[in-house]
């Protein structure tokens, strides 16, 4: 007899931890260079070293941007805070304890909001530092290695890590809070906000439960997720274990488990965490934290304009479509460029079909950032304005582009200069077609015997010729005539 | 020639009638002669000494001020870094470790020009009050070479004591500088928790470390702490305070003078000897100085030491685990994983007594047990400090015996480390309430074994303690007196 399928419904329960590299421009406790690429051991110190008798110094920057990262996430800031230290043995972290905070984080009790409108509560977003990098010979891991080689250039760089409470239930979900704290992140300029290459982590917590039960699951800890849309998929796909355990009236075991993007599937890390006591202890080699209130405030006065907050004006004030408004606000270059550019050329559609058209796909081509570029909002609202005033043809427009990207100039001065200026008058169009009547002579007869899919070709001699210049309803009217016959 | 007091010796080089390189080759040799018997060093750098030394005497030629104490030769206890040197912290775990950096107190006494001799003898990692524990030699006390000098800075005490180096520097986390120095006939100063930096001393209890000098006199001793004082960047827990000018009104008595006696110790578990003393000295007090006596009573004392073996150790199992044999120090060869390394490293790398403490604060702040061991300690600790603060709303000093014993045999105490704990029972509050304390020369047992009078103050009260301290010292006259034997052989 096979298994009666259950008709229980699974509610998907999800807490997301996200740790977030800060961008500053020194370590979290030393003033070794917090940068990447570099040779092994190249940005270390007796401190990020942790020879004996070394001591920690707060880097300012760091707060700073913790703070600043806290009150995007509509989090309360904390006035008195505290460092603690997070005790275990490993060769990548090298006093065997990592400078964190354990019961007065920086930042507590924010969230976010879902485009389904959902609110997301952020429980805490404290400051600790990161632990190095180990190279292993001959194994995966420090285990069935032949050796393993220690890189501390990344041990003392500064991390805020972000824990939501389980208020996500679904991977889309998931992806879009990560989206979220990604676009923040890149706005308030502490973070590159980048999981390919690891300036964002995310740990998943999940778990399922009968719809209507309170109580919640046993969870498991997904870790390695490396893009945005990987968070989405390993939330699913370990949803969908579970369920398929419980439906086996096996049970879910807590463990951590490690998301494997070719397979599609999670797998059991090694199970070693359970016993771990961390003996958190208050950092006595740091005073606590005082935060002026006033000081806080003089940074939420210069927080810049948030994802949140531009999505709302491209929709309402600029009346783009959402899906336009996600792009630009994503990619915060383009939206800033548009908003550059909204701010002196009212064809907003315009504007972003052009940076979301050709503009992008120059880019990719030459693999340059918007900022590499010679182009500037000025330059493309007057090209716009050219097109609107049928000055030049949209195609001309388009062969304008790529030297605008790489020259810069004004597109005025340039259609001047090239006598670019689109061809409206009647008499110099018909002296543009006529020679192309004379020269194709077989071509005018076959149309005039019926062949009307010539007329194209007709088209493409005349533009060809006055390299698009002519102002093509124009040349439409008036070589359907001269085709016609006199 | 034995040493007169580094001021002095200073003064004399200033002046050009000395030089530098005379004075230190002069610690050189004392040390060649008598420190095969004592013990107090473990390495001796005579040639960087002597470049150091050359460079004072070529400013004193080329007519410059030299800086305070500039030229006076200094041995410095072995958990201090000094670049180039070895920092073993007597612990065999540390073994052929280099130190790529000077600690900030080293870099001010360079910036000074006063050569640094050598690194001294302690307990490992400063954990103990004999020395017995260091790991790699027998410090004896330059009164009795029976006796040890005490600790855990006893290498650096014996230096001074045994007329080797006119100053030294220890660390005193629990009184490692003030019972060495009441041992050994010294004068030693544990300053105001974060008056001096801690950068470059190898951490044990990070909130009570502090570094210390030891010198013959009290002049001396405030020299010192006055050159290696003053806030650090390097260093969070460091006050931003001036840099203290001791010396200029160290000659002037507070008047109106209240002294107050704390009464739970004096008497109880004391040497009959050292209590007569300690009478002898609060009657000096009164009638040369002219203070009022009270008696004090802080029942936070008692309690004081369980809480200290809780903070200290705590801090220290988690201090002490940078010790993996990853990237410095032996490392052991297993043939298991790499958890296996750390626990034969440690295990073989560390002393007894590093491993009962370690052990100690690991316990200590183990999930389930924190509020009740650490959470409590802290709570005494609170106590203690505000017990302090009452005190001193009613006296401006307080005294009492620096240790309840003098000198012991070496052996005597060893086997049983909690009667060693408990003779640090005078010392031990100081730190615990973040307070200066001064240990000053107060007389001899029948042996002719040194003790020690310890007077504390409220936070950043070093200059009146200075002032008292040298007060008494002038009516006592036991400032820069040398061992029997090594006054004889100086005599000759």
């Amino acid at each position: 007899m096979t298994a009666v399928l259950s008709q229980t419904q699974y509610e998907t329960v999800v807490g997301l931890e996200v740790h977030v590299q800060l961008k500053t421009a020194s370590k979290l406790f030393c003033a070794c260079a917090n940068h990447f690429g570099d040779k092994p051991n190249q940005n270390t110190c007796p401190v990020c070293l942790a020879l004996p008798g070394v001591l920690p110094v707060l880097n300012e920057q760091a707060l700073n941007f913790a703070v600043r990262l806290g009150l995007a996430l509509n989090c309360q800031i904390a006035s008195r805070s505290k460092f603690d230290r997070k005790q275990y043995f490993y060769p990548d972290l090298p006093k065997a304890y990592q400078i964190s905070q354990f019961d007065q984080p920086v930042c507590e009790n924010g969230y976010l909001m879902l485009s389904n409108g959902k609110k997301v509560r952020i429980l805490r977003a404290h400051m600790e530092e990161d632990a190095g990098k180990l190279v292993h010979s001959g194994a995966d891991g420090l285990a069935g290695s032949d050796y393993s080689l220690v890189d501390l250039n990344r041990a003392g760089t500064p991390l805020v890590e972000i824990v939501s409470l389980p208020d996500i239930s679904s991977g889309e979900e998931a992806q879009e809070y990560m989206t979220q704290i990604r676009n923040i992140v890149r706005y308030l300029d502490v973070c590159d906000g980048n999981l390919e290459e690891g300036s964002m982590r995310c740990d998943a917590n999940v778990s399922i439960r009968p719809v209507g039960q309170i109580e919640l699951g046993v969870k498991t800890e997904v870790k390695n997720m490396n893009s945005f849309k990987a968070v989405r998929r390993a939330v699913e796909s370990e949803v969908e274990r579970q369920i398929q355990l419980v439906e086996s009236g096996q049970r879910v075991v807590q463990e951590s488990r490690l998301w494997n993007d070719a397979t599609g599937t999670t797998i059991t890390m090694r199970s070693k965490e359970e016993a771990h006591d961390y003996r958190y202890f208050p950092e006595p080699d740091l005073r606590p934290l005082t935060l002026d209130p006033a000081w806080v405030e003089s940074i939420r006065k210069e927080l810049p304009q948030l994802p949140a907050q531009r999505l709302e004006k491209l929709t309402k004030t600029f009346g783009l479509s959402e899906y336009d408004a996600g792009i630009l606000v994503e990619f915060k270059e383009l939206g800033d460029f548009f908003e550059a550019t909204a701010a002196i050329c009212q064809n907003y559609k315009a504007i972003t079909n052009w940076l979301m058209g050709d503009i992008t796909a120059a880019l990719k081509t030459e693999k340059w950032t918007l900022d590499q570029t010679k182009l500037t909002p000025q330059a493309l609202a007057e090209l716009i304005n050219l097109v609107d005033a049928t000055t030049i043809s949209n195609a001309i427009a388009k062969k304008l582009l790529p030297e605008l990207i790489s020259a810069g100039g004004s597109p005025e001065a340039l259609v001047k200069e090239k006598g670019m200026a689109q061809v409206s008058d009647e008499a110099a169009i018909r002296a543009m077609i006529q020679p192309i009547l004379d020269a194709n002579p077989q071509q005018l007869t076959d149309y005039r015997a019926g062949k009307d899919k010539l007329f194209g070709f007709f088209v493409g001699q005349v533009m060809k010729a006055s390299q698009g210049a002519v102002n093509p309803e124009m040349l439409n009217q008036i070589l359907k005539a001269m085709l016609a016959g006199p | 020639m034995a040493f007169q007091g580094a001021l002095e010796i200073h003064r004399q080089i200033q002046e050009g009638k000395i030089t530098a390189v005379s004075v230190l080759k002069q610690s050189l040799q004392a040390i060649a002669q008598q420190d095969l018997d004592i013990g107090a060093f473990l390495s001796v750098h005579g040639e960087t000494a002597l470049a150091e030394a050359a460079a004072v005497d070529a400013k004193v030629s080329a007519g410059e001020t030299l800086p305070l104490l500039a030229g006076v030769p200094i041995a410095i206890k072995d958990n201090i870094n000094v670049t180039g040197m070895p920092t073993t912290c007597a612990s065999n775990i540390l073994t052929g470790y280099i130190s790529p950096y000077n600690a900030t107190v080293i870099e001010k006494i360079k910036t000074a020009g006063l050569p640094i001799v050598g690194k001294t003898n302690l307990d490992e990692f400063a954990m103990g009050s004999s020395t017995e524990n260091s790991a790699l030699k027998v410090t004896r006390n330059p009164w009795n070479h029976h006796c040890v000098p005490g600790g855990s800075s006893g290498g650096s005490a014996a230096a001074v004591a045994g007329a080797m180096v006119p100053l030294s520097l220890g660390s005193d986390t629990g009184g490692s500088v003030r019972q060495p120095a009441s041992l050994c006939g010294l004068v030693g100063m544990k300053p105001t928790y974060g008056l001096v930096s801690r950068y470059g001393l190898v951490a044990f209890g990070s909130s009570l470390d502090q570094i210390s000098p030891f010198a013959g006199d009290v002049a001396d001793a405030a020299a010192l702490l006055q050159l290696i004082a003053g806030f650090d960047p390097l260093d969070s827990t460091t006050l931003k305070t001036e840099t203290p000018d001791y010396l200029t009104t160290l000659e002037q008595l507070p008047s109106n003078l209240r002294i107050g006696v704390i009464q739970e110790l004096n008497g109880e578990g004391m040497q009959p000897e050292v209590a007569e003393n300690f009478a002898q000295m609060i009657e000096l007090c009164q009638k040369q100085l002219g203070a009022s006596i009270q008696t004090i009573s802080m029942s936070g004392i008692q309690p004081a030491i369980a809480a200290y073996y809780i903070v200290a150790t705590a801090e220290a199992s988690s201090n002490l685990a940078r010790f993996d044999g990853v990237r410095y120090g032996q490392r052991k060869k297993t043939t298991g994983d790499v958890h296996a390394m750390y626990r034969k490293t440690r295990a073989e790398g560390f002393g007894p007594e590093v491993t009962r403490r370690i052990m100690l604060g690991t316990f200590c702040l183990s999930s389930g047990y924190y509020d009740a061991y650490y959470g409590k300690a802290q709570r005494a600790r609170a106590l203690l400090r505000k017990q302090f603060q009452e005190a001193y709303g009613q006296v401006d000093l307080l005294i009492c015996p620096t240790s309840p014993t003098t000198a012991f045999k070496i052996g005597e105490k060893a086997s049983d480390p909690l009667s060693m704990y408990l003779s640090d029972i005078a010392t031990i509050p100081v730190n615990l309430a973040g307070i200066p304390a001064i240990s000053i020369p107060s007389g001899f047992d029948k042996s002719g074994l040194p003790m020690g009078l310890q007077i504390l103050g409220p936070r950043l009260s070093e200059n009146k303690i200075f002032q008292v301290a040298r007060a008494i010292e002038q009516v006592t006259g036991y400032h820069h007196l040398l061992p029997p034997a090594l006054a004889q052989t100086v005599a000759q």
